[in-house]
């Protein structure tokens, strides 16, 4: 169970019944995002660090939002903050944010294993919420939120991932996560950003170059979004990308006519997804973001709800099994 | 530690007995069933409440809207234990505003409970009137809450349990008085 987590540093480290736990944990919070008063105490007196070190704003806004519904506080460090700038290291920035006893602390950084490394490090838990191309574990289990309401079970899908899958964390984060669900997963994009070597990523993984066969048969695809400093002449130029990989209505009628569409955002419309596509009734985009928040309130909830583990409190021992 | 049982408190055919005579009292203290709706509190106040429905149901011929609350949100020991209990769903599918709520569970203590579920209520809405009815009310207050509808009220220590066992959870239907023991 969830008992031995203490951070969520990615999707490869997680169990399958982790994953299944924190889905179903997920599901309360789900409903609590229709609620009319959306704002708990539960995690009143509690604070997070959000310590961003690469600029994000979707991400960012989801991990405050979520810590605010559950009436935890937070304190924000951005990427375009001083002492970034000023040639702080990462572990005297984040030994900064601990000293003033924050209870978990939330991070965004370029280099792979950022989080990992301040885990080792502090006493307090430690979620990635992305990390250089290595993992961005909260989307992938968002993803899977989405695509098990949408389609009634994760399990045995044909998952379709397109874009740059090599600078990807949320695709290596997808692979992990929905490689322990028996799911068969197809990657494809220009051979510069999708090598064959990334076959062995993970069972049942297959490398394609061509989106019709990608597409075929597929019941969800996820498209990533094409990051624009990526794209330039004369190595790819957009037009390029968007006549061979694009995802457009009538390549989306190769896929299963229900086939679901997931995009992290942001999206960039016209260059890897047709708007038709992204505003169309297959797309899940918008739950995804929904789903984000009710993800990151079950995180914050289970990893740092509780008693501090600096000062074990003794817990009450008054176990009446009706109250 | 041990459990030992003690005695039981209420046979099956007593708890069904007792619940018919909640119904009535509720319906009669309402001035109809029309505003009146039910709150089971997980676990064993959902098949209370729902049981509690269809009596109402039989004799006054009023649907009365009927949802389930889960408190562990709300529950004012968090901070103080280990590990976090599992969350679970809310369902509660109709407006509470202006409503007649009844909050059925199965056993009073300490208050607590109940204290938890009004919050997760004004969370939803502005009830007009919310009112408790519970199946055993074996005192020992921490907080100032008391029910309007009592099935049984019992005298206990404070080692003692009240175990309520319910047909749609345990697969057994009774309610026993146990005691802890070193």
């Amino acid at each position: 169970m969830l008992q031995r987590l203490s951070h969520l540093l990615g999707t490869e480290v997680l169990s399958h019944e982790q994953i299944l736990f924190l889905l179903d944990q997920a599901k309360p919070f789900q409903e609590f995002q229709r609620h009319p008063l959306k704002k708990l105490a539960t995690l009143r007196g509690k604070t997070v660090a959000i310590a961003f070190f690469e600029s994000s704003t979707r991400t960012r806004i989801s991990f405050t939002t979520a810590a605010a519904r559950l009436g935890a506080d937070t304190m924000a460090l951005q990427a375009e903050s001083s002492s970034l700038k000023k040639g702080e290291s990462l572990i005297d920035t984040v030994r900064t944010l601990e000293a003033m006893r924050p209870d978990g602390i939330v991070i965004r950084h370029a280099s792979s294993g950022a989080p990992a490394f301040v885990a080792e490090r502090l006493e307090i838990p430690v979620l990635n919420a992305g990390d250089g191309t290595h993992e961005h574990p909260t989307q992938a289990l968002l993803d899977a939120l989405t695509i098990r309401d949408r389609k009634g079970k994760l399990e045995d899908w044909n998952v379709t991932i397109l874009g740059d899958i090599l600078h990807s964390r949320v695709a290596r984060s997808n692979i992990h996560l929905l490689s322990k669900f028996g799911t068969r997963i197809t990657l494809c994009g220009p051979a510069m950003w999708v090598p064959r070597a990334l076959e062995n990523l993970a069972p049942n993984l297959r490398v394609t170059h061509r989106i019709e066969e990608a597409l075929e048969g597929a019941d969800v695809v996820m498209v990533l979004r094409v990051q624009t400093e990526r794209i330039h002449e004369p190595a790819l130029a957009a037009d390029e990308y968007i006549a061979g990989y694009q995802l457009t209505p009538a390549r989306l009628r190769l896929a299963r006519p229900d086939a679901l569409v997931l995009h992290p955002g942001p999206i960039v419309r016209g260059l890897e997804i047709d708007s038709a596509v992204a505003d169309g009734p297959q797309s899940g985009v918008l739950e995804q973001v929904t789903n984000g928040l009710a993800v990151r309130m079950a995180l914050l909830y289970h990893l740092i709800g509780g008693a501090p583990t600096d000062a074990p409190h003794p817990a009450k021992d008054r176990s009446n099994a009706s109250d | 530690m041990r459990v030992v049982e003690k005695r039981q408190l209420l046979s099956a055919e007593e708890i069904d007995r007792t619940l018919q005579r909640l119904a009535h009292e509720i319906v009669e203290k309402s001035g109809g069933a029309n505003d009146l709706a039910l709150i089971g509190v997980r676990r064993r106040g959902v098949p209370l409440s729902e049981r509690l429905a269809k009596q109402i149901r039989g004799f006054a011929h009023v649907a009365s809207p009927v949802g389930t609350l889960d408190i562990t949100l709300y529950r004012d020991d968090l901070s103080t234990i280990d590990h976090q209990p599992v969350v679970q769903s809310t369902q509660i599918d109709f407006p509470v505003d202006d409503r007649d709520l009844v909050i059925v569970d199965d056993v009073l203590y300490t208050g607590r409970t109940i204290r938890a579920a009004m919050n997760g209520l004004f969370d939803l809405g502005r009830p007009r009137r919310i009112r408790l009815c519970v199946l055993i009310d074996r005192g020992h207050r921490e907080l100032p809450v008391e029910a309007s509808f009592v099935g049984r009220s019992v005298q206990t220590t404070d080692t003692e349990i009240v175990e309520v066992r319910l047909q749609e959870i345990d697969g057994e239907e009774r309610v026993m008085l146990v005691d802890r023991v070193e």
